[in-house]
């Protein structure tokens, strides 16, 4: 039993045309066992900038407290919000500190740049970033999550195409993974506004 | 430093409500060499005297003028190795800074960083202020601004202004010559005259230093050739 199974999560982000979608499981497990269907694992730092945290949910929960803390220190002192990449450099450098005992979370970052384009990314658990164009997931289902993004991604989709792509890759990974799922969630970002919508699927 | 047998502040407060360890650090700083800044629409322009204590000293391997990160330099008045110090630290904020995000420190940050280790230094047990003013020149995301920090902490951001010796007579200079709208190459035959006025012997590139920071971002220090080919269009 890996210690990054031990909750089970599924997590995907990918861009669209000026605008991006994160999605997620929402069950909470102890290994087989199902505690709760609502956990909540996309957090939202400022308006454009979101995170998603899998793995361990204590470090879910524990890394969001600290890089909320983070950026709300920043915006006091800089009287601005951080952007993505900045705010992916900062996670980066908080997971390394912690090298040699690790927070058992994998993030994905996802905002949106000034000039409104968007921005993705994923690091492992001691700070490796990996910067894509078109998605990047996380979490226990993250085999089937890859191979479905990587049939069912297309570039350039508008924010109501790109809340389908997502939400199907997401629902057909997590059914082929015990310890994920039990519905999800999405939300859908861009400049203007943010959707954020429920999925239900196989609920079990 | 400040721990141990030197718990306690040697900077206290005088009846009258004054920290006298700053009034004295300022008084330092007045007797200093005359440094200034313009801010100007499109740059900036930092200035300061180097009148070195004998004509044997090489005066190539003396800088007064400092980078401290390629879009920020600093200036000083006051003692020049309490100027080293607060150069080397606050080099090694902005050096922390640019691990943490993979950005440039903005210059507002940076010399609020650099005031707060001066301000500790009024309070912590064991030590002294430092004998220094600086003027912090630099263009980044917000435009060109020029900063002054003082021995207390205190930081202000200035359109234009002279610390040092000759610091009255600089100051109304600078006000009756400067605009909104000046262009930083109006700024640095201003920064020029405004030296000149207070200079005691013959100005050249030899005895001051000119940095300059314009859209490019890149901070530099003017060679003395360069500054003689101003002097010269100054005359």
């Amino acid at each position: 039993m890996s210690i990054t199974s031990y909750n089970g999560s599924a997590l995907i982000a990918m861009v669209g045309k000026n605008c991006f979608a994160i999605a997620s499981d929402r069950r909470l497990g102890v290994q087989f066992q199902t505690i709760a269907t609502d956990f909540q694992r996309i957090f939202e730092i400022h308006e454009t900038l979101y995170v998603g945290l899998s793995g361990l949910a204590t470090d879910v929960q524990t890394m969001y407290q600290r890089l909320k803390f983070r950026h709300k220190l920043y915006n006091l002192r800089e009287e601005r919000n951080m952007r993505p990449e900045t705010f992916a450099s900062l996670v980066s450098a908080m997971l390394y500190e912690k090298r040699f005992g690790p927070y058992f979370c994998e993030p994905i970052i996802a905002g949106l740049n000034e000039d409104g384009t968007p921005f993705i990314c994923t690091t492992d658990l001691i700070g490796a970033k990996q910067l894509s164009k078109d998605f990047v997931v996380s979490g226990t289902a993250s085999e089937s999550l890859y191979g479905a993004c990587e049939s069912m991604y297309k570039p350039n989709l508008e924010p109501e195409e790109l809340f389908e792509t997502i939400s199907q890759a997401l629902l057909s990974s997590v059914d082929r993974d015990c310890i994920s799922g039990w519905g999800g969630i999405v939300h859908v970002v861009s400049a203007d506004q943010v959707i954020t919508r429920t999925l239900k699927g196989r609920m079990d | 430093m400040g721990d141990s047998q030197y718990s306690f502040s040697l900077t206290t407060f005088s009846p009258s409500g004054k920290l006298v360890q700053i009034e004295y650090a300022l008084t330092a700083v007045s007797a200093g060499q005359t440094s200034l800044g313009i801010k100007a629409s499109n740059g900036v322009v930092i200035a300061t005297e180097k009148k070195l204590p004998s004509i044997l000293v090489d005066e190539n391997s003396v800088h007064k003028i400092q980078l401290l990160t390629p879009n920020i330099g600093v200036a000083y008045s006051g003692m020049g190795p309490d100027s080293r110090v607060l150069v080397r630290k606050s080099r090694k904020q902005a050096q922390q800074y640019k691990r943490l995000y993979n950005e440039p420190i903005p210059l507002s940050q940076l010399v609020r960083e650099t005031a707060v280790v001066m301000q500790e230094f009024t309070q912590s047990g064991g030590v002294r202020p430092f004998g220094v003013s600086l003027l912090v020149a630099g263009f980044d995301d917000n435009g060109p601004q020029l900063y002054q920090v003082d021995p207390s902490g205190s930081y202000f951001s200035w359109k234009a202004s002279a610390i040092g010796k000759n610091v009255s007579n600089a100051k109304t200079f600078l006000e009756k010559r400067y605009t909104d709208d000046m262009e930083l190459e109006d700024a640095i035959h201003t920064a020029i005259l405004t030296l000149k006025e207070g200079f005691e012997g013959q100005i050249s590139g030899k005895n001051i230093e000119i940095g300059i920071v314009d859209a490019s971002r890149k901070f530099r220090v003017l060679t003395p050739a360069e500054v003689d080919d101003y002097l010269a269009e100054v005359e």
